[in-house]
């Protein structure tokens, strides 16, 4: 599976929105997840992707593309 | 102090989750109790408890927002939305912020603690959720039930173990009759059946151990009881001035004219031996609410199957009633819910207000073995028709803490 695809269906899953609603410029504002659906959001990733996210990284990500340029960086 | 009745209810019970399951069950005499199906108790004494099977939060959530918080407030999230629409609050025009709410739980989010202490252990601090502060406080039900209703009136808690819901309603009371709120949604919620919470009240030898038996092991004043039998869920009710109430013709089940508390200053867990701390929460409850002990007609007891609370309970009632405590009757509902902890006083106010709606007080299951120390008419196995016009019910807790509300039948 592609990293996008892994990343939308963790998104989907945690916040329980529908994986077809995501697309690259989804914003996290978009799904009305707030600060600590975030924080569980890059558990997730991290647990899923094996890498760690600092907090500032966090700040940087506003859309669902920013996290799939970013696991896509790292990984 | 301003008239306080209460015109609605929610029920999430062992013996069912909504008012006339629920009803039919108790003057049936019918018992929630069996064997525990949410994990796995082979290594512990009792596995026996009132569980809500097949529990769906999203009944009355969002998928979403059940995720976020622990069991307890999505059964107190579930009665109050019940207790909301059987008031017939959804459509009537409101300031909310004279509406409240004051749920009580005993221990709050033990399920999520229980859980995230494990992520802790197993994966370190990185994993441990960021909802878990939030989900495991004890106001959150009060709390969530306030998000999703919108009320801005006092907003609190009460944690007083097993007394936690009859407090919550008796100062919902006291804050609607000071005049600091019109409508009050008062309570509590509990869910307890866990690990962490089976096995410290197994070491504290508390359950039950009748596991062959599970629909019998819930049996207050019976001789042969041997512990009291774990539940969880939730009652609410819909406190609210008989003038707002009134105007809005709403439905009353019956007014909360009294409320008395005492502390036992005695142990940690086990009653005063004299029943003192008992006997003065019931003093007061009829002394706020001007009763003489010869009016009142129905107790519904703390009556939790231990050897304990049933032979002092019964004590403090024989020494403040004297003559009348044997014209009077008394019943267990946690002979079939089993011990609800900090929801069992609203559950069980909710089951003396239906007591009094019906005219027929349901009975305390699994009496067959009278004990000589428990001699009082605990209506005994059958339910019995029997109008009650005012009516006691008593929550005791650990710590020695008491509370009692005393409730009048409502008459237009």
């Amino acid at each position: 599976m592609s990293v996008e695809n892994k990343v939308k269906g963790i998104i989907a899953d945690q916040l329980e929105v529908g994986i077809d609603k995501l697309t690259l410029d989804t914003t996290f504002e978009d799904i009305d997840a707030d600060s600590l659906d975030i924080v569980e959001l890059v558990m997730a990733l991290e647990e899923e992707f094996d890498l760690e996210i600092s907090d500032q990284e966090i700040e940087n990500i506003k859309t669902v593309g920013d996290v799939v340029r970013y696991i896509e960086s790292k990984v | 102090m301003r008239r306080v009745v209460i015109t609605g209810i929610g029920v999430m019970t062992p013996v069912g989750s909504d008012k006339n399951i629920f009803w039919n069950n108790l003057v049936n005499g019918k018992s929630g109790i069996s064997n525990v199906e949410s994990f796995d108790v082979s290594q512990y004494p009792s596995r026996i408890a009132g569980e809500i099977k097949e529990f769906d939060p999203t009944v009355c959530m969002e998928k979403r927002e059940a995720k976020r918080v622990d069991r307890f407030t999505q059964l107190g999230v579930c009665a109050a939305m019940q207790a909301w629409h059987d008031a017939g609050l959804d459509h009537v025009q409101l300031n909310k912020e004279d509406v409240g709410v004051l749920v009580g739980s005993g221990i709050g989010g033990i399920q999520t603690t229980e859980e995230q202490l494990q992520i802790l252990a197993e994966k370190g601090p990185r994993r441990v959720s960021p909802f878990m502060v939030p989900a495991l406080i004890a106001n959150m039900a009060s709390g969530y039930i306030s998000i999703m209703l919108g009320l801005r009136g006092p907003n609190s808690t009460v944690v007083t173990a097993c007394a936690s819901s009859t407090h919550a309603v008796g100062d919902a009371w006291h804050i609607i009759g000071r005049g600091d709120a019109e409508i009050m949604v008062a309570g509590g919620a509990e869910a307890a059946i866990s690990h962490l919470a089976f096995s410290g009240f197994s070491s504290a030898r508390a359950l039950s151990t009748r596991n062959d038996e599970p629909e019998r092991a819930s049996r207050p004043f019976d001789l042969e009881r041997d512990g009291f039998v774990i539940g969880e869920g939730s009652g609410i009710v819909i406190l609210e001035t008989f003038e707002h109430a009134l105007k809005r013709g709403a439905h009353i089940y019956g007014e909360i004219v009294g409320y008395g508390m005492s502390g036992d200053a005695y142990h940690m867990t086990a009653p005063d031996p004299e029943g003192r701390g008992a006997f003065l929460c019931m003093q007061r409850a009829l002394k706020s609410a001007g009763l003489s002990v010869e009016e009142v007609d129905y107790i519904n007891a703390h009556g939790t199957s231990t050897e304990f609370n049933d032979k002092i309970e019964t004590k403090a009632i024989k020494k403040l009633f004297k003559e009348h405590a044997y014209q009077l009757a008394v019943s267990s509902t946690k002979s079939m819910t089993g011990h609800l902890l900090g929801a069992a006083g609203a559950v069980e106010l909710i089951a003396t207000l239906l007591i009094m709606e019906n005219g027929v007080i349901h009975p305390t299951i699994n009496y067959d073995y009278p004990d000589p120390e428990c001699d009082l008419d605990y209506v005994p196995n059958k339910a019995r028709k029997n109008a009650v016009k005012f009516a006691l019910s008593n929550s005791f807790g650990f710590g020695g803490t008491n509370a009692t509300l005393a409730v009048k039948k409502y008459q237009s």
